[in-house]
């Protein structure tokens, strides 16, 4: 198991370094440059500002410089905040993606679990029925829908929270179920399914047989193999709810991470979008090996050595 | 007085393409200690009425229609789930046909051997582990210390079914159902087990009722025998009885088409057509069809099991009126 943990974090090396160099000549391949939004600047300054940040060297010295500064950790500054390294951006605005990330996933897993362990016990039930219903609804409506629709039911018509902000815990209820809810509504029909499919297994009726309760058969018997296709979604979910989502954040005015994500693409804020978009691949790549850890421990029959 | 009476036992399921009766008033009883067989091809229903005994029948699309199935003194289908579950896994035990998936992948051996011990008794996770260990030695897995805390894909076939029977028997149960227990497994390991059920009922001293397809294995282990054919017990008679005078054309048939009683080099005997459509019975004996000696009675009225001699029951009407000889 230590050698089999020890050779995934040896293979991230590659990825990242790979995932670093696409990322660098794409950004480059893409039309603009990161100084073109500023109004009227005059070439000089233009010509300085460059200099500035070395973007008149040859391109492929650039790279070898970025990739340098990236061995060592440094992320480089932002074109667009010149008073903020990257390290620092993320350093400051993580910890708030990382908050909501947590409080959504526990919405997720709280309503996911909860409903799709009911709706399998109860198949074709009412009780199958409604949560079945609410999770493809959930699944249905885009989070730049859900986040209007509960600010304009919970905050505006029943006045329980705030319609936007990030200082109160009341103001992380509406965030947390926004982006909470798609992962709620997959995690129910993942659990819901993969249920079903160990409850029609023999061992259940073994399980029975021998005087087992409802409860002994679900949590000892049917949870374990029931939950495996929810724990290898979780992975990659978990990695984007931590990481913050652009949307929810926007939507809610959160200072998080997503919106610094996606707005540093359309502002070529060059070493911005590299510091994001290696810190989410180190995110993905982390997760699913837990994922994985957690898959095999699960899972008796995946362990070969 | 009986350890296990059913009484008039019908079973229906209820599908899409229409009402099924599985099982149509089946009666039978086993004293304390003894062995009952129950015999038919698949289909006949012969599992799905031990399955409505230990209540595992799926409901839907299952439905105990009519009948009563006294255990000492409680009838098994009209009590409450938790009731059940105090009597099923501590005083009737099951292991079933495919030991290969009747024990649970995700979990190790010893945590399922002994969960019987757990759920039933005021018992120590020790000592129920050392009762686990003293079995496993018992029926016959080398190594057992060693072995339980391995995983059930860590087992062989014979060596998954030998566990699943010492999980059965961890409680000392009463009576013990054994559905098809050797089918799935290959045809030497099928005598160890064999020999293994009858030792540890002769050392525990339970009942046992072994559902098979296969005459020959209920012939040697069981008492008593029970032939059933499209949901309806046929004929039932003590095991020497039933092979010696046989009183019905369905247990004839079956004897005959036991390879091992032909004469070499002889074509296999089978019996021609198919069993009856369980979603439209007919009026008459399901047999009929098949039957060579049916008559047209046969197909008009269906016959009950009656006493065509002592402790002997046959359903075919021709036996029980003209005291036909097979």
């Amino acid at each position: 198991m230590l050698r089999f943990i020890a050779r995934r974090l040896l293979e991230t090396i590659p990825v990242l370094f790979i995932i670093a160099t696409v990322t660098f000549f794409m950004m480059r391949l893409a039309p603009g440059g990161p100084f073109d939004t500023e109004k009227q600047v005059s070439k000089e300054v233009r010509a300085h500002m460059e200099a500035h940040y070395g973007l008149n060297k040859p391109l492929f010295q650039q790279y070898l410089i970025q990739m340098g500064h990236l061995l060592r950790g440094d992320l480089g500054p932002s074109f667009k905040y010149p008073s903020r390294t990257v390290n620092e951006i993320i350093a400051d605005a993580f910890p708030v993606s990382l908050e909501l990330g947590f409080e959504a996933l526990a919405v997720a897993l709280v309503f996911g679990l909860l409903a799709g362990t009911i709706a399998s016990f109860k198949q074709n039930s009412p009780w199958d029925h409604v949560p079945m219903s609410l999770a493809m609804i959930g699944l249905c409506v885009p989070t730049f829908v859900m986040g209007p629709l509960l600010i304009s039911g919970f905050a505006l018509h029943l006045d329980w929270f705030n319609a936007a902000g990030w200082f109160s815990p009341r103001d992380r209820v509406l965030p947390a179920l926004t982006l909470g809810a798609y992962y709620a509504a997959y995690i129910a029909r993942l659990t819901r399914g993969g249920l079903l499919e160990i409850l029609r297994q023999d061992f259940i009726r073994t399980a029975q047989a021998k005087g087992a309760g409802g409860a002994r058969v679900l949590f000892k018997h049917a949870l374990r193999g029931g939950l495996l296709p929810v724990v290898s979604f979780l992975g990659p979910a978990i990695a984007g709810l931590l990481t913050g989502s652009f949307v929810v954040e926007t939507i809610f005015g959160i200072p998080g991470l997503g919106r610094y994500f996606v707005t540093a693409a359309f502002n070529r804020d060059y070493f911005m979008v590299m510091g994001s978009v290696l810190f989410y691949a180190l995110f993905v790549i982390l997760l699913n090996l837990l994922a994985d850890i957690v898959q095999v421990w699960l899972n008796p029959r995946l362990r070969f050595e | 007085m009986p350890l296990l009476s059913v009484n008039n036992l019908s079973v229906s399921f209820d599908t899409r393409a229409g009402v099924a009766r599985a099982v149509r008033d089946v009666s039978f009883q086993i004293e304390p200690g003894r062995t009952l067989g129950i015999v038919g091809e698949s289909g006949s229903g012969k599992s799905v009425t031990c399955y409505s005994l230990m209540g595992l029948l799926p409901q839907p699309p299952g439905r105990i229609e009519a009948g009563q199935a006294v255990f000492d003194g409680v009838d098994l289908l009209h009590i409450s789930r938790r009731q059940l579950n105090q009597i099923r896994g501590r005083r009737i035990a099951m292991v079933f046909q495919d030991p290969m998936t009747s024990l649970n992948p995700y979990l190790r051996v010893g945590d399922q051997l002994i969960e019987p011990l757990l759920i039933h008794q005021k018992i120590t996770r020790a000592s129920a582990r050392k009762r686990a260990l003293d079995l496993l030695d018992e029926v016959g897995i080398p190594d057992a210390a060693h072995r339980i805390g391995m995983y059930p894909h860590e087992f062989s076939g014979g060596m998954r079914q030998r566990v699943m029977i010492a999980m059965a028997l961890i409680t000392k149960p009463d009576l013990l159902i054994a559905d098809e227990p050797t089918t799935a497994l290959d045809v030497t390991v099928q005598a160890q087990i064999l020999e293994l059920m009858q030792k540890m009922r002769a050392e525990l001293g339970m009942a046992v009722i072994l559902i098979s397809h296969d005459l020959g294995i209920v012939s040697g282990f069981c008492d008593h025998v029970i032939v059933m054919y499209a949901g309806r017990v046929m004929e039932s008679a003590r095991t020497e009885e039933l092979f010696y005078q046989t009183r019905h054309p369905y247990t004839r048939a079956l004897e005959k088409s036991i390879p091992a009683l032909q004469a070499k080099g002889r074509e296999l005997y089978t019996i021609a057509g198919g069993p009856p459509d369980p979603f439209h019975p007919l009026p008459g004996c399901p047999f009929a069809p098949r039957c060579d000696h049916a008559v047209d009675a046969c197909a008009a009225a269906e016959a009950a099991p009656l006493e065509v001699a002592p402790d002997h029951l046959s359903a075919c009407l021709r036996v029980q009126k003209e005291n036909l000889q097979i």
